[in-house]
């Protein structure tokens, strides 16, 4: 990832005609085959805006930074107006719409599920009325009738309600119109549209 | 609005310059919010802020200059993921809503097909 500056500058030094050093602070984030990341950042952000960013974070973590700058930057000169701001408020609606239609839903499954205890219960009913009956046969038929229709199992009752939490924030970036593009854990925009992170 | 005569609006103020008639940050950043210009400042710089006032339309202005103080404020917060880190979370809320939704979904047509194949096995046909 490193630009060897004996070979080719990186991005940075090269957009800004400058010698690239060895300890050159954007080299490892801004490769020379990336031009429009930098190019993108320095519009938005400014390069002594994100010297002074990086050098407040601990090195680990200054290539996700660079990356969910980029990000922004990119997302700020598509939308001078709202930026990635946009994306936030476009995932909220979203989010809102899909709680409503989860609720209706889940409504709409109760009901059935309150049809099918009933109509258990009516059967078992049906079996004990019939209990009493001095031909057998008949229980044993609405006994298999109710073993083959079936239609309530327990783990279809409460199957897909239980979904586990998958909330887990760890940073990885998607944005919306381009989301299939990026890929976790780690936050990640390019210059070219290509997005995907391989995870530390 | 700043009122030039009066008091300098917070970016003038800040940038310790005199706010003329014409400030292109006087509309948007009132004196009596001093933070807002700060953390756009610090973190976009003024001159970047400027020319993006420019190449927006005036009446899209005030909330460019909001969004932008959303992200710087929130870049501060955050200094590795800014507010990319807020697409991130919702993101994933959105994608698990969506993947509960749609096994909400799926249990709703086997609770129909069901009732309907013991409707049909009631009256003696077969389970659907």
């Amino acid at each position: 990832m490193a630009s060897s500056s004996t070979n080719s500058p990186c991005a940075a030094c090269k957009f800004l005609r400058r010698k690239c050093q060895p300890e050159c602070v954007f080299a490892p984030y801004f490769p020379p085959d990336q031009p429009q990341k930098f190019a993108n950042v320095h519009k938005v952000f400014g390069a002594s805006n994100v010297t002074k960013l990086l050098n407040e974070l601990h090195p680990s973590q200054r290539e996700d930074a660079v990356n969910s700058l980029a990000y922004e930057a990119d997302m700020r000169l598509r939308d001078p107006v709202y930026g990635c701001v946009g994306v936030i408020s476009l995932l909220q609606h979203q989010l809102r719409q899909l709680q409503i239609d989860l609720s209706c839903a889940k409504s709409e499954l109760s009901k059935y599920q309150s049809l099918g205890i009933l109509a258990a219960t009516h059967q078992s009913l049906g079996i004990n009325l019939l209990a009493g009956a001095a031909d057998g046969t008949a229980t044993a038929a609405v006994r298999d009738h109710y073993h083959h229709h079936q239609f309530f199992p327990r783990e279809q009752m409460f199957g897909g309600l239980d979904v586990p939490a998958g909330n887990n924030y760890d940073g990885g970036i998607l944005a919306i119109g381009q989301i299939t593009q990026f890929q976790q854990p780690r936050a990640a925009a390019g210059d070219d549209g290509r997005r995907t992170v391989d995870p530390s | 609005m700043s009122n030039y005569t009066n008091s300098p609006c917070a970016a003038c103020k800040f940038l310790r310059r005199k706010c003329t008639s014409d400030c292109v940050f006087a509309p948007y950043f009132p004196p009596e919010e001093p933070t807002k210009f700060a953390n756009v400042h610090r973190i976009f710089g003024a001159s970047n802020v400027s020319k993006i006032l420019q190449e927006v339309a005036p009446h899209q202005r005030e909330d460019a200059v909001n969004s932008l103080a959303y992200e710087a404020e929130a870049r501060l917060k955050d200094p590795v993921y800014g507010c990319v880190g807020a697409i991130s979370v919702l993101q994933r809320q959105v994608l698990r809503l969506q993947r509960e939704l749609e096994e909400t979904n799926a249990d709703l047509m086997r609770y129909a097909s069901c009732l309907g194949g013991e409707t049909t096995s009631a009256y003696g046909g077969r389970r659907g």
